[in-house]
């Protein structure tokens, strides 16, 4: 019973720990030490984490379409300084 | 971050108020990548997110004289293409697939993690699938669009809580309290598709693969 209520509790600084921005240093420990013990809290934790590297691998996949910058750069009229890509 | 930071440096702001061109094109040509990706997956539709994009530098362009520095160009920027982008929404008038609802019954309360599966060990391909991207991106599309603005300003484009603020024009908390709940649900829709992807896989060929990889 205390565990999951504690579980629980943590679950809304997990956020703030995995950026290592809780600054309540004692409830920093307090979580550390849970997790430790707490299989459940280190997969929600890990998940947690794989979540946001998953977030970041896909913006990486985003990018300009150069069709889209062309007309950019026509619409603000600057079309003098349109950088040639490196990368044919 | 420090590189951005640093570009951001070598612009004349005295020449953008002048509406130097050359100077204005090097604002584009740093930030005009970042704020298209914010726009398409805050608008998950291609013609939106141009339009967005070259209405936020059309207003940029004409805003310069009157920007009064107290913030970073990068900040400024991304507040107009919010706007912009929360105007295109509204003007579509999209019913609004909000799960501020079901948050706000435990209001103070936490957003609770229900599955629990440790899926980080799938393969980088299985992971990464063109499939999986889909429904990462849906499951963003679903966050309601206050929680959605700011989950992409933080995780996606990289801007620190105080910046996030600024640029929403909200406290730090709420940015913190808004990033954790999506987060978290971001978490729980992944582990739902990814449990699955656990579920199907084949048992005893893994057991047998592990055999094979024990020499290497
Ligand atoms: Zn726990």
């Amino acid at each position: 019973m205390d565990q999951e209520r504690n579980c629980q509790e943590l679950a809304a600084y997990l956020s703030d720990y995995i950026d290592d921005n809780v600054e309540d240093e004692a409830l920093c420990d307090e979580i550390e030490e849970h997790i430790h013990e707490c299989e459940n809290c280190q997969i929600v934790v890990d998940t947690l984490k794989k979540t946001l590297y998953l977030v970041h691998a896909s913006a990486e996949q985003t990018v300009l379409p150069s069709s889209v910058r062309e007309r950019l750069y026509h619409r603000l009229d600057l079309e003098e300084f349109i950088s040639v890509d490196d990368n044919s | 971050m420090s590189e951005q930071q640093k570009r951001e440096e070598d612009f004349s702001l005295q020449a953008l108020k002048e509406g130097d061109r050359a100077e204005f094109a090097k604002v584009v040509e740093t930030y005009s990548e970042k704020i298209y990706r914010l726009a398409l997956k805050m608008l998950r539709n291609q013609q939106d997110a141009e339009d967005t994009l070259q209405e936020t530098f059309i207003k940029a362009y004409h805003g310069f004289k009157d920007f009064k520095g107290h913030s970073k160009i990068s900040t400024w920027l991304y507040r107009i293409a919010t706007n912009e982008a929360l105007m295109f929404l509204r003007q579509k008038g999209e019913p609004e697939i909000s799960i501020d609802k079901q948050v706000q019954v435990d209001d103070g309360q936490t957003y609770t993690p229900t599955k629990i599966v440790d899926w980080c060990c799938l393969p980088e391909e299985e992971l990464m699938s063109s499939e999986a991207m889909e429904y990462l991106d849906r499951a963003i599309e679903q966050l309601s669009e206050a929680m959605r603005v700011t989950f992409l300003l933080r995780d996606l484009e990289g801007l620190s809580t105080r910046e996030t603020a600024e640029v929403l024009d909200i406290s730090e908390a709420a940015v913190k309290t808004r990033l954790s709940r999506a987060r978290m649900h971001l978490r729980e829709r992944l582990s739902g598709y990814y449990g699955d992807a656990l579920d199907s896989l084949p048992i005893e060929t893994s057991h047998q693969g592990q055999d094979v990889l024990e020499g290497s």
